[in-house]
């Protein structure tokens, strides 16, 4: 057991690597013996996610170090520098890897009978396997130049599965902008990732943050890093591509790509708190996360409200909503300098960005899948072309309900929780920002409510009359996420005690972060 | 100076590479010079990673029968290898997804294929 806990963090990565390519031969064995490959593979992983959890909560920052003597050993004898390749798992990441886990086990499930008949089944699976590998893999790395390559593992798996239904137009192009997107951003990382080479020889980030002198070649690469991932989160005023990919993407694969682009959002506070910290002018940089935030959440928002296709209002939304997670940090990060303030509202800020990723990616998941729901019986995304669908999907219906009400913030459901304290800590470091952070609310919910009557309510239409529910297995998927949406609601401060502190506290405390590889070295 | 200018010439190259590969991403609207564009990018990187892990005079950094003298700092050219690898496989995709977009549009002009606005 104590070697499974060791070895989780390149389990959990080389499992799924190993299974994407597997699966097209166990293909061949029949599509049955796939998805049952596909789902013990995935229940084994998420096992390793588990204890690794487990770990990381009670032990403390988990590192994994390829090809030493013993996998701890970060610095060999004799070296002041790491020179090997390592995974560093922290409060943060272990956080982003129980997002990434529970979608996409969600999204497994959902995809089972999703897909039934439908040509190219292998590679999807084989994609949405790589998708999850590379997620992980940004989410726990250690160095630098890993970030780079699990960013482009991550970014060709989701673009080919945006892609997947290449016989509609659409799809094609959301794709295409996504690797476009993907493949400038993941350049600008390099780029950024030697000019730090070139200073300082080492590509661990710890050890890189330990020797950082904040050049104006540091300035540079942290400017291209931070582009480059406000890109990748679809962040105000990059976020063209975000209402393209997510609206084409295949359901079971959109939260992916969500999440995929909270990834790149940790990697942008890995970048900011952990490489950065301590030498950046945090209040500049803070108030620049801020306006971004809220540029986000108001501009995603007034163009999400009059929009026509269900997929592409809620992709604008999933941009809004980004905004509030980008407050809650900006605000924690704006005053990270200050003690005081940072222990009356700062540590709350932060909770509740965080906080909000998890819930926003569980009922935005939710809310996708229900939209491709709705797609899969009627084949129409126009939300003008349904009505009384209520009838005939009434789970359907009833989950549409539980995300809607989640994502405005309505008690009990979790976006309640989150988007409260955000509200609160915000309101002491800025009242104005909160005030623009619960307009956004409201007119959230006007949209979606004006979706759920167009949609579900209303007579009987002739068309749908023959409308059934949707398969089992896309109901299983769906209401894994909506138990959680409804748990995280109703008991926020045992999920924000046990798994959301420790993440903040991982991203205040840098020392710890550089200790747990630097070791003793000044 | 002068014996500066050989060395700083590479990133010069480089900077050259990555303005004119920004203005063809941004300003063209065939998708296939799109795509070149993103290539000119991936050069531009690789070619700066190179520059930067060169010696004047160096070695090639093989341990066996070394003669005295400076090595190449091996890092940066196993970096540039592996974002070769990458890039590749990034064209390729942005290749076969263009192929996808002719087939449905039969153009590839980026202005004309935007079902998705708004």
């Amino acid at each position: 057991m104590d070697s499974l806990i060791t070895h989780s963090p390149a389990l959990i990565v080389a499992l799924p690597l190993l299974a994407a390519f597997a699966i097209p031969l166990i293909n061949r064995a029949g599509p049955r013996v796939r998805d049952i490959f596909n789902l013990v593979i995935f229940g084994f992983v998420a096992f390793f996610v588990a204890i690794l959890a487990v770990d990381v909560y009670s032990v403390g920052i988990h590192v994994y170090t390829f090809g030493a003597t013993a996998a701890e050993l970060a610095l060999p004898g004799g070296y002041t520098v790491p020179v090997r390749i390592m995974f560093e798992v922290d409060g943060m990441s272990i956080f982003m890897g129980i997002i990434i886990t529970t979608v996409t086990l969600a999204s497994l499930i959902y995809s089972l009978q999703f897909l039934k008949g439908r040509t190219g089944q292998a590679r999807f699976y084989s994609l949405m396997m790589l998708l999850y590998a590379g997620m992980m893999g940004l989410a726990f790395t250690g160095d630098m130049f890993n970030l780079f390559v699990f960013l482009e593992i991550a970014s060709i798996a989701g673009a080919g599965l945006a892609a997947y239904r290449t016989n509609m137009a659409d799809a094609v192009e959301g794709g295409f902008k996504y690797i476009v997107i993907s493949a400038v951003s993941a350049l600008l990382v390099l780029f950024a990732i030697g000019i730090l080479y070139a200073q300082y020889n080492v590509l661990s980030i710890a050890a890189l943050a330990n020797y950082m002198q904040y050049t104006t070649l540091d300035m540079m690469a942290l400017g291209l890093l931070g582009g480059a991932f406000v890109m990748k989160l679809a962040g105000v005023p990059l976020h063209m591509w975000a209402p393209d990919t997510y609206t084409v993407a295949p359901a079971g694969t959109t939260p992916m790509i969500l999440a995929a682009s909270y990834t790149a959002m940790y990697a942008l506070y890995r970048m900011t708190f952990s490489l950065y910290g301590g030498h950046i002018d945090t209040t500049a940089i803070g108030w620049i996360v801020i306006i971004i935030g809220v540029l986000s959440m108001f501009i995603g928002v007034m163009m999400a409200v009059h929009q026509t296709d269900i997929k592409r209002m809620m992709a604008y939304h999933a941009i809004s909503q980004g905004g509030y997670m980008l407050l809650g940090l900006g605000v924690g990060l704006a005053v990270i300098a200050d003690p005081v303030a940072l222990a009356n509202y700062g540590r709350d800020a932060m909770n509740g960005g965080i906080f909000h990723i998890i819930n926003h990616v569980f009922y935005k998941a939710l809310l996708f899948m229900t939209a491709e729901a709705i797609f899969f019986r009627i084949g129409t995304r126009d939300t003008n072309k349904m009505g009384g669908l209520a009838r005939n999907m009434k789970w359907t219906t009833a989950f549409y309900i539980i995300g809607a009400l989640a994502i405005s913030g309505i008690p009990p459901l979790n976006g309640f929780a989150s988007k409260l304290l955000i509200y609160e800590s915000v309101l002491r470091f800025n009242p104005v920002l909160s005030v623009i952070a619960m307009f956004v609310s409201l007119v959230t919910l006007a949209s979606f409510a004006k979706v759920f009557y167009s949609a579900f309510t209303g007579p009987p239409m002739p068309a749908y009359k023959e409308v059934r529910e949707v398969p089992k297995s896309m109901i299983i998927g769906m209401s894994i996420l909506a138990v959680l949406i409804i748990f995280f609601g109703i008991f926020p401060g045992l999920i924000v005690d046990t798994i959301v502190a420790p993440a903040t506290d991982a991203l205040i405390n840098q020392a710890s972060y550089i200790n747990a590889v630097m070791g003793a070295v000044p | 100076m002068m014996e500066h200018i050989p060395l700083n010439f590479p990133f010069l190259a480089a900077a050259l590479l990555a303005g004119v590969a920004f203005y063809i991403i941004i300003f063209k609207r065939n998708l296939i010079k799109l795509i070149m564009g993103i290539a000119l990018l991936a050069s531009a990187v690789n070619l700066f990673l190179v520059a930067l892990g060169y010696r004047a005079g160096g070695n090639a950094p093989i341990y066996t029968d070394v003669p005295p003298g400076p090595m190449v700092l091996p890092v940066p050219q196993a970096l540039t290898l592996t974002s070769i690898v990458i890039n590749v496989a990034v064209l390729a995709l942005m290749l076969t997804m263009v192929v996808h977009i002719y087939r449905h549009t039969g153009d590839i002009d980026s202005k004309k294929s935007r079902r998705l606005k708004g």
